[in-house]
């Protein structure tokens, strides 16, 4: 622990740290541009020198690695009129349109400038003007802005691996770009938004809309996918404006996937807002709540009778869930799922359905096994962690595929597309590789588990895993959930536990059922279920279930409600309220106590605070809020080892669409309009 | 890009329809391959750029780029990022000899814009420009790293020392005219040896 001198105070920090960190750990700020925790250190700024003893010329801190008894100055003269010199230097190029620069009030150049810079400029030269790029329909560029700092750059190439970015030219001519502009193809891809310090990249669909002091900022959950990255909602009056990121080192770090940041917009489109029943001309028309509760009503006292079946979403809060569920048991029905592709798991064994070893476990592991996932478009931000973990340098780490060869960005040993490559693990090749694996990962997408061979690939790679792994801590037997509503509803046993390896879907294509209650259930194909089935649709979004349904309830969507949200690790978290429900739509709680008791039901609560009370009492593991509890792993049934030889496949074919908000965003459809596009060209 | 022409990319009317390498440059291109590790393949890029440049006629077109990323399995973009950085490769067609005069300051103190002025006019094209034949292309370099002999000018490889604009004159009429030339001082110095 080198002991060293900042501004005459000893300070004491750890070895191999950077002059720039020490400053940062004994509180003083030092101004950057192209310095970032989460990147490489590029040094090309200068913003950051400070005056070192012995050194007659600054020292940029972010690249200065921290020795004994080394004595820095960070208010010294040499280093204000240094900081005023770089700034000086930087402005020379650097338009002067902060009134029209969507950067403007949260610019790390504005900022800087007004706390270190010089407040004048003594360039009397024309500012260089260079071209703007295009780089895909979500960031805007203008790239007259651009202090090459590199950040992007070095993001493509270290976080999202795609490579895309770079720089040409040199010297005045230096500008930043793609290969022929191309439109850069990753998920990550809006992180570049954050990182540039200055208004050169932008968000395309935020664009002129609204000044960062006007917002109104909510920290709440993303549930386009099931990581559950923590963002915060910035709002003005009722419209979402943007999503940010927040830091949770435990999910998603600083990163978030472009579907969470971009897919708001969806929100605002092709709501449900009142109550449509269809007429007995097949056309759809708005009718009372009184008519939609009568019609509930008629179905409801009878459900045997009428052969219900209840399937929910998976975009819905725990708190919704667990209402409607209390309302099933209430009226005796028993036919219910939460699962729209009927993916395996075991009840009641959370093990089986959860990323046991949790996110940031990844960083402690030392082999990964992918078994059919396409990571990258399924959970962005656990690729990029894993991507992290494999560049690191301090070991050799190694990723292990099954299954097709989706772009990964990490170098991967294939064992095989088809599901009959799984037995190529046992090969005396790669036997020794997992036996020499401590702590290894198999991270089982839903793909195969949702095949019909799911159940006989779970119980194979976890005997495999309990046969490697020796340490009673480590669970690694990590299952890649692909929604954010699904573990809740699993955790809120919100299936029927006595047929669960019946294939539900099928039966319902069938027509077993003569009614179907779709609690935000949009995921079926509505062309194969019978004509005859009368579908009741409740959810927020008319997308494909609201045009086939013949009876339809409005619901508030996840930015309208506060809802508990479980995420891929089992990690409860909080998604909060930004606003008001459009049309005032009741919660669903409020409108399954109402039909209960119109039913002649009594009510358990009377709002959401005792409804949690209710739900905590019977499933605690809800009320552990941010908190990551770890499963001991199962104990394998039997199994075969003769497996099909179907490729195995995800079942995410377009990651911006997975869902009905996405679907209705037309951001993501033009992303995934031109991405499309770029891969026909390819 | 300022005033080199030559860094930007052609237009597409000008682009090939394809490019590989002749077979004799492929086993360069593999020898040179093979003399850098496999995590440090990006190394190879610039060696590679210049077979490509001297097999098209002094430049690289956009086809080689995306044929030289697929070869060593870099992004594309790495390899613009070196041959738009270094001023050794042209991204536009060039004339049959490409003429870089450097304008630094030792060879600007020894007249180099007086020799850019008499290319210009004896050629009759501007900086970034090819002649009607496409015998000769012009441009104008920073230091060629050779002050000493200044002025420079370099055609295709060979660099043309201590030049007047006698000389300059000269070089290009033998040039035009398929004469022999003299590679290097075009003065009595052999070298960079002290003036008599």
């Amino acid at each position: 622990m080198p002991k060293i001198f900042i501004n005459d105070k000893v300070v004491e920090v750890d070895d191999g740290i950077t002059v720039l960190q020490a400053c940062e750990i004994s509180g003083i700020e030092i101004p950057r541009f192209c310095y970032h925790e989460r990147l490489s250190i590029a040094g090309n700024c200068r913003m950051c020198l400070v005056e070192m003893e012995n050194s007659t010329k600054p020292v940029a801190s972010c690249a200065m690695p921290v020795a004994e008894g080394m004595k820095i100055k960070t208010d010294s003269e040499m280093v204000v009129k240094a900081r005023k010199g770089v700034m000086e230097f930087l402005l020379i190029n650097h338009p002067l349109d902060c009134p029209i620069c969507d950067q403007g009030g949260e610019c790390d150049l504005q900022d800087q400038a007004m706390a270190y810079g010089k407040g004048l400029s003594r360039f009397v030269e024309n500012k260089r003007a260079v071209k703007d790029k295009h780089l895909g329909p979500l960031i805007k560029t203008h790239m007259t802005r651009c202090i090459h700092c590199t950040r992007c750059i070095r993001f493509s190439e270290e976080v999202s691996g795609n490579n895309q970015l770079g720089t040409i030219g040199r010297g005045e001519d230096t500008e930043i770009t793609s290969y022929l502009e191309k439109t850069i193809d990753s998920e990550l891809s809006g992180n570049v938004i954050d990182l540039c310090p200055v208004g050169a990249l932008t968000s395309k669909p935020y664009a002129f809309v609204a000044r960062p002091w006007e917002l109104k900022k909510t920290n709440s959950i993303d549930v386009f996918d099931a990581v559950g990255s923590n963002i915060r909602l910035d709002s003005k009056g009722d419209k979402i404006l943007r999503v940010l990121p927040r830091i949770n080192e435990n999910i998603n770090e600083e990163w978030i996937s472009d579907k969470t940041r971009f897919a708001y917009d969806g929100l605002n489109h092709q709501r449900i807002d009142r109550y449509y029943t269809r007429n007995n001309d097949g056309k759809i028309s708005e009718c009372s709540e009184d008519t939609a509760v009568n019609i509930l009503k008629s179905k409801f006292t009878d459900p045997k009778k009428n052969k219900i079946f209840s399937l929910c979403g998976n975009l819905i809060d725990c708190e919704s869930i667990f209402s409607l569920k209390l309302f099933l048991e209430k009226i005796g029905l028993k036919n219910y799922d939460c699962r729209q592709d009927n993916s395996f798991f075991i009840p009641n064994k959370r093990s089986s359905y959860i990323f046991n070893s949790s996110i940031s476990g990844i960083d402690e592991s030392d082999l990964c096994v992918i078994i059919g996932s396409d990571i990258r478009k399924e959970a962005p931000i656990i690729g990029a962690r894993l991507r992290k973990k494999s560049l690191d340098k301090t070991g050799d780490y190694n990723v292990v595929r099954i299954g097709y060869q989706y772009d990964l960005s990490i170098d991967a040993l294939e064992l095989g597309k088809s599901f009959s490559s799984l037995t190529n693990l046992q090969n005396s090749k790669y036997t020794k590789l997992l036996k020499k694996s401590k702590k290894p990962i198999f991270i089982i997408g839903q793909g195969p588990l949702c095949s019909s061979e799911g159940e006989n690939i779970f119980n194979f790679v976890l005997n495999l895993h309990n046969r490697i792994v020796k340490d009673p801590n480590w669970n690694g037997l990590n299952i890649l959930q692909n929604y954010s509503g699904r573990v809740g509803a699993l955790d809120l046993e919100f299936y029927n536990k006595k047929n669960i390896q019946k294939n539900n879907i099928e039966d319902i294509y069938k027509g077993k059922y003569e009614t179907l209650y779709l609690f935000g259930a949009d995921e079926l194909e509505f062309d194969k279920i019978p004509k005859k089935t009368f579908i009741i649709y409740h959810g927020h979004h008319g997308d494909k279930a609201a045009s086939r349904a013949d009876l339809i309830i409005p619901m508030p969507c996840f930015t309208e409600k506060e809802g508990i949200y479980v995420n891929l690790e089992g990690r409860a978290q909080i998604s909060r309220q930004v606003k008001m429900p459009i049309a005032n739509v009741e919660h669903s709680s409020i409108f399954f106590s109402k039909l209960a008791s119109s039913l002649g039901f009594q009510n358990d609560y009377s709002d959401l605070g005792s409804l949690r009370e209710i739900m905590f009492s019977r499933y605690p593991i809800l009320s552990k809020i941010n908190q990551f509890k770890s499963e001991k792993s199962l104990k394998p049934s039997a199994f075969s080892k003769k497996f099909s030889k179907n490729v195995i496949i995800s079942n995410i074919p377009n990651f911006y669409m997975t869902d009905s908000v996405s679907r209705n965003s037309p951001t993501m459809s033009s992303c995934s309009l031109q991405i499309n596009e770029n891969q026909n060209k390819l | 890009m300022s005033e080199n022409s030559f860094k930007v990319i052609a237009e597409d009317s000008l682009q090939p329809k394809s490019f590989s390498f002749s077979s004799d440059n492929l086993v360069k291109a593999k020898n040179i391959i093979k003399m850098y590790p496999s995590n440090y393949k990006e190394s190879s890029i610039m060696p590679l750029l210049s077979i490509a440049q001297n097999q098209n006629n002094g430049w690289v077109p956009k086809k080689a780029i995306e044929y030289i990323s697929d070869l060593i399995n870099v992004p594309e973009i790495k390899v613009l990022e070196l041959a738009t950085f270094y001023s050794m490769y042209n991204l536009s067609p060039v004339g049959k000899f490409h003429i870089e005069v450097c304008t630094t300051s030792p060879c600007m103190l020894r007249g180099s814009d007086s020799m850019l002025n008499l290319c210009k006019k004896k050629l009759g094209i501007g900086i970034g420009q090819v002649t009607n034949d496409k015998l000769f292309s012009l441009g104008k370099v920073e230091c060629l790293g050779a002050c000493v002999n200044a002025p420079v000018v370099k055609i295709n490889e060979n660099y043309f020392e201590d030049i007047n604009s006698q000389s300059l004159d000269q070089l290009i009429n033998n040039f035009k005219d398929n004469k022999k030339i003299k590679i290097g001082p075009q003065s009595e110095r052999k070298g960079s040896e002290p003036r008599k």
